[in-house]
């Protein structure tokens, strides 16, 4: 693993290359073609170095294609939903990319109601489009309006974190009481609990564990949790 | 760009639903604020204060001018603040905002119209010579409750900031003749900012977070030092209050205040003890 900065040339080569965040192929007049990073931060490959990607933390999402994220509905235009999921742009969600969604029989969102949402188009020239459903099975898979609960908003990497299933903090949460969560890449996470106290308890815990944050390590996590009141 | 979005359902029925349990989400109480953090820098004047992730950085800086014919005898206080883009994507670069007209004419009241420091002390020789302080606000991060962030960042640099002392021989002066002077201040005012809420029985929060702030139904912000004397009261708009409301606000401000008076106070003291001011 090595700290790569905006620019640099990439090792990367492959027969079947795949190139993940952070890194940009370009190529020159008389057909080379080169690697090189968009991003700072540290470099990582899969062990047949066929995939290549940098790992960094930042604050602005910038959408990328088949990540889930959780937005606002912003307003309504036509069809459509406009969507704020904390990129540059509103992203657009057609009000019949849902499950069972007819021209008849629609979804009744209304401003300000959050949804749990995969990115199906993103393109750096054009606004980002959201769906809230498997587009080849027609099925929901989990997407769709979340009602109730809360949202908290934490750095990009924290959100890769809760998703990973080794990450220690939600398994550790979910052992002291019942919990509910739909995390999305662009740094919100939607909490839900039977009480308020436990929502808050990881909402803080949350932001104490964020390496933009607190950065808190699991010894801590379990003393700061004795410390409150759940 | 349409920003700010207001906060969604699901934030708004969870943070109205917590308080009225008197629960804030970041698990203090309604009437405790956040502890801040002073941080000086090398030079004398330069703080940085930090509530939460609310970061504000004061700067004092004095020059010698020659003092307006209307005032000869006094010295000269500014204020620059400016909310750009880096507090928040909420703030433009380009149109004041609203907030950003409250906290620069707040700060003005605070700092500069209730006689902070005793601008006669500021004259080195009448009509001739006078120092002018410029005190300059940048807004790093706001995670709510700015203005209050900004005032004690603001009298704390003041408090910390030394004028050199000069000696005028003839018409010049020489400023590294002796050890540089605190400001002669006559009070230090301390700002505290309270959020309503729509309703009424959910008790008013000191210190508002970022959320809090935004779906609150109105701030009042009162300004005043330990020896119990107001500054400035300020309620912009929002919902009415009781005349017996405001006393008990100013209650709990000249605890709070006093509390804060012996923080600042402490951390001066540590920092002074640290370091050392080379006279030549």
């Amino acid at each position: 693993m090595t700290l790569v900065l905006p620019g640099e040339q990439v090792p990367a080569q492959h027969v079947n290359l795949k190139l993940g965040p952070g890194l940009l192929q370009l190529s020159s007049a008389n057909g080379d073609s080169a690697i090189v990073a968009t991003r700072a931060g540290d470099l990582n490959h899969s062990a047949n170095r066929s995939k290549w990607w940098i790992e960094s933390n930042s604050r602005r999402y910038v959408p990328a294609p088949q990540e889930s994220v959780i937005g606002m509905v912003i307003a309504r235009s036509g069809d459509n939903w406009r969507v704020d999921i904390g990129s540059a742009h509103m992203a657009t969600l057609d009000g019949l990319a849902f499950e069972g969604a007819t021209r008849r029989n629609r979804p009744n969102l209304k401003v300000g109601s959050l949804l749990y949402a995969r990115v199906s188009l993103a393109h750096k020239d054009m606004e980002p489009e959201l769906e809230c459903f498997d587009a080849q099975t027609h099925k929901a898979e989990g997407f769709g309006e979340l009602k109730g609960g809360f949202v908290v908003h934490c750095s990009l990497k924290m959100c890769r974190l809760l998703l990973d299933p080794k990450f220690f903090l939600l398994p550790l949460l979910g052992a002291r009481f019942p919990l509910e969560t739909a995390t999305g890449l662009n740094g919100r996470v939607w909490i839900n609990a039977k009480e308020a106290r436990h929502i808050i308890a990881v909402s803080r815990c949350i932001e104490a564990v964020d390496p933009d944050g607190g950065s808190m390590d699991e010894a801590g996590i379990k003393k700061f949790l004795g410390t409150l009141d759940i | 760009m349409p920003r700010p979005p207001s906060p969604s359902i699901p934030e708004k029925e969870f943070l109205y639903g917590s308080l009225k349990q008197s629960l804030r989400l970041d698990g203090r109480n309604p009437l405790e604020m956040r502890t801040p953090t002073l941080t000086f820098g090398p030079d004398l004047g330069w703080v940085e204060c930090a509530m939460g992730k609310t970061r504000v950085i004061a700067q004092v800086e004095g020059k010698m001018v020659k003092p307006p014919p209307e005032r000869p005898l006094e010295g000269l206080i500014t204020i620059h603040s400016e909310l750009s883009p880096m507090a928040s994507s909420e703030y433009e670069s380009i149109r004041p905002s609203e907030e950003e007209v409250t906290i620069t004419r707040m700060l003005d009241k605070v700092l500069r119209r209730s006689d902070v420091v005793d601008k006669e002390s500021l004259c080195v020789l009448s009509g001739q010579r006078v120092w002018h302080l410029r005190l300059t606000i940048h807004c790093l991060a706001d995670a709510g409750n700015m203005l209050d962030c900004a005032c004690l960042a603001g009298v704390v640099a003041l408090k910390h900031f030394r004028r050199p002392e000069v000696e005028v021989v003839g018409e010049e002066h020489d400023p590294s003749e002796r050890a540089p002077l605190p400001l002669s201040m006559h009070h230090t005012p301390f700002c505290f900012t309270f959020a309503y809420f729509p309703d009424p029985t959910i008790l008013p929060v000191l210190d508002p977070s970022h959320l809090e702030q935004r779906l609150s139904a109105g701030l009042m912000s009162v300004a005043l030092n330990a020896q119990r004397e107001l500054c400035v009261v300020q309620k912009a708009g929002g919902m009415p209050l009781d005349q017996q409301e405001v006393l008990r606000i100013v209650d709990v401000a000249v605890g709070k205040a006093k509390e804060l008076d012996k923080l600042v106070e402490t951390r001066l003291k540590e920092d002074w003890a640290g370091r050392t001011v080379e006279v030549r």
